[in-house]
């Protein structure tokens, strides 16, 4: 018993010191090369797959729920436009038959559970960090809502190439380096290689900082662990795909409304430009 | 103000009486219609305006935004997620807020680039350039805690690197450093307290930056604007009326350079931030590269080129600060770099050295990197101590025309322009 508090406490020790370690390792070597994937909301016309974003949703239920929560995400935002355009009636129903969150306080000041309602953010699985870390081994597995803003994939170009690469992702509105990141991270889990010793509790990832990663692959049991209804085939790499994209929508729920009314703006602003530019030619016509 | 005869003429009866009573239409018409604005001048003349432009759409959208924002530890990161998602359009007044800051100093940065290159700091406009260097610090002191308010990892970090720097002065008086920390934080560490002064401060700070910019535009119109020659205006073919001419021009400007904004507003928001950002403050988890924005990546590599702290504070200090003396640094006859052989050289040395520096600022001090910023940093106060008094003594400008007309329209030239309606008097 007293072997295991100690074991536990040595775990959390650890997990705390990581995220200062990884960054040294992440400083001294050069940065892991992260490959940019095709998503269907990348670029200026981007825009959610709905499939894609109710198969992603399916996915992060059925495993990421399980340990990461997505407390900024409320029920309601799974029927609004943009996102991945449920029935409000089935979100509903699933919110009320399968999420219970805290009423408010009874006649007795006690807090009781209710089902939940579309104006509910997403329960979270642990009810603080401590009770989190005390099941994860020492490990707090962060809130989803933002992961893939939260991340980012270091292009790790020399000096020369830093001009054109900036300006090639600026003229193609390059913003999917989180997705990138986290689709790379979840595809990333391997055998460690042999001069790699993995301390206690640790995974091997080839893309995380370190490699040292304290979650383990969520899609160990592979293909076929998500049942998929629309005829998608049920492989790791979909699970993947499907689930990054369901958590750049959860990221980013207003991205269609701003592409789309960006493409508006900028042809307003445009032609107005245009007249404007003509104008001043034709004012300046008799200086020069 | 600028002395040159008004063509106002109020026509309204309600015009006339107000005109009787306090002139300021009167006032308006002289600076913003018919000001004499040199007939050369090229598009780097519209960043004023354009400097205009964004201090009021900060300002704009700041003020909504301070609606829905909450300045507490516990509550920021929230609210401003809370605005992203659930206020009306909250995630465009975001994105232009932040995106806008970046707008700022990209014009501010050319606006600047374009007073050292053309010598407009030189007599009789030192009080203009000293009073738009201090603007710019302010900006940047506004830039910093308006940094600090989404409360995510890099606002937090920033705020403790930065704050700390003062810690320093330990080195000259024990404990005074430390007393002026404790005093900026409001505690012994980075906390909500310390957030709350730092937003408290940055609704106040561009209130005062506007007062200023009134001064500048005051200073300016005293002075008249320079120009790419670096002549002043002497004649009424020399000047164009700002209305409708600068007018047009700045418009234009405007315009194509919102085309910009906007295109970071709708395609790229998160693209001049930081992903760190993005994961709510933790004073316990450090994150591995604390990093200030894009438009302070030079001062931070001065910074940390110096290996002693307290020097390297004072270095990141005084490569602002040394701005306020380069009319007195600059020896040369001319304005204008253009008619500068020598001096031309170095001045784009120098426009590297910012740029390196940038870059640098923005790589972990290590390595060559730190060679490279000692290089970059050298040459940076060498370029003001040194080449510019040295060159501008040495140096054979090339001739310069007669005049801006003549500039404009070559010896043969005869004042086929407009001119300004009145011209102006030579002063």
């Amino acid at each position: 018993m007293i072997r295991n508090i100690r074991a536990r406490t040595a775990a959390m020790l650890l997990a705390a010191a990581l995220p200062a370690s990884a960054g040294v390792a992440w400083a001294a070597s050069e940065a892991v090369h992260i490959d940019r994937q095709k998503w269907s909301f990348g670029g200026l016309f981007g825009k959610f797959d709905d499939a894609q974003l109710q198969r992603g949703f399916k996915v992060y239920t059925e495993v990421c729920a399980r340990c990461h929560g997505i407390k900024r995400l409320q029920f309601r935002n799974l029927v609004q436009p943009g996102g991945p355009g449920f029935p409000e009636a089935a979100v509903k129903s699933l919110a009320a038959n399968n999420y219970q969150v805290d009423d408010a306080p009874d006649d007795e000041g006690k807090i009781k559970k209710r089902p939940a309602i579309l104006a509910d953010s997403f329960p979270p699985p642990y009810p603080n960090e401590q009770a989190a870390r005390f099941a994860q081994n020492g490990a707090l597995p962060p809130d989803l809502s933002l992961i893939t803003k939260a991340r980012s994939a270091d292009t790790g170009a020399p000096f020369y190439r830093v001009p054109d690469m900036m300006l090639r992702d600026i003229l193609t509105g390059y913003q999917e380096g989180g997705a990138d990141y986290v689709y790379a991270y979840l595809r990333g889990f391997a055998d460690p290689p042999a001069d790699v010793k993995l301390a206690e509790f640790m995974n091997y990832n080839k893309v995380f900082p370190g490699h040292q990663t304290a979650m383990a692959n969520p899609f160990l049991a592979g293909d076929g662990l998500v049942k998929y209804d629309d005829g998608t085939p049920e492989t790791v790499d979909n699970y993947a795909r499907d689930v990054v994209a369901f958590l750049s929508w959860a990221a980013d729920p207003s991205l269609e409304e701003r592409k789309r009314m960006g493409l508006l703006v900028l042809l307003y602003i445009a032609i107005t430009a245009i007249l404007l530019g003509l104008a001043k030619r034709r004012i300046w016509r008799t200086v020069h | 103000m600028a002395s040159h005869e008004s063509t106002y003429r109020p026509t309204s009866a309600f015009a006339k009486w107000l005109d009787a009573r306090l002139p300021i239409l009167r006032m308006m018409h002289a600076q913003f219609v018919d000001f004499p604005t040199p007939r050369n001048i090229n598009y780097l003349w519209t960043t004023g305006g354009l400097l205009t432009f964004f201090l009021v759409t900060q300002i704009a959208t700041g003020i909504v935004l301070a609606m829905h924002y909450a300045p507490t530890a516990a509550d920021a990161f929230n609210s401003v997620e809370h605005i992203r998602r659930d206020v009306n359009y909250g995630w465009l007044l975001r994105n232009m807020h932040a995106v806008g800051a970046s707008m700022f100093f990209l014009a501010v940065y050319i606006h600047i680039g374009r007073g050292l290159y053309y010598g407009s700091y030189k007599a009789p406009r030192e009080v203009l350039w000293i009073i738009g260097v201090v603007i710019f610090l302010l900006m940047m002191a506004t830039a910093f805690m308006g940094y600090s308010l989404p409360w995510g990892q890099m606002s937090f970090w920033a705020v403790t690197v930065i704050t700390n720097l003062f810690s320093s002065l330990d080195s000259i008086i024990p404990g005074l450093g430390t007393r002026i920390v404790q005093w900026l934080w409001g505690g012994y560490s980075v906390s909500g307290t310390t957030l709350t002064r730092f937003f408290s401060l940055h609704y106040l700070l561009p209130f005062v930056i506007v007062g200023l910019v009134g001064l500048h535009i005051w200073a300016l119109h005293v002075a008249g604007q320079n120009n790419p020659t670096g002549l002043e205006i002497k004649t009424a073919s020399d000047s164009v009326p700002m209305s409708p001419h600068a007018v047009a021009k700045d418009i234009f400007a405007l315009s194509v350079f919102v085309l910009l904004f906007a295109w970071f507003v709708f395609y790229l928001p998160d693209y001049l931030g930081h992903a760190d950002n993005y994961i709510e403050a933790n004073p316990l988890s450090t994150p591995p590269h604390i990093v200030p924005e894009w438009y302070f990546l030079p001062y931070y590599a001065i910074l940390r080129a110096i290996p002693n702290k307290l020097l390297g504070v004072i270095a990141m200090f005084s490569s602002i600060l040394l701005l306020l003396f380069i009319p007195w640094l600059d020896t040369s006859r001319v304005r204008s770099t253009k008619y500068r052989p020598v001096y031309k050289w170095f001045f784009w040395m120098f426009v590297i050295s910012v740029i390196a520096l940038g870059y640098l600022g923005s790589k972990p001090p290590e390595g060559s990197y730190v060679l490279w910023a000692r290089l970059f940093t050298a040459y940076y106060f060498l370029h003001f101590l040194v080449v510019m008094p040295i060159v501008g003594v040495t140096e054979n400008p090339t001739p310069l025309p007669r005049s801006i007309t003549e500039s404009v329209l070559g010896k043969s030239g005869h004042a086929v322009g407009v001119g300004a309606p009145a011209a102006p008097e030579r002063r």
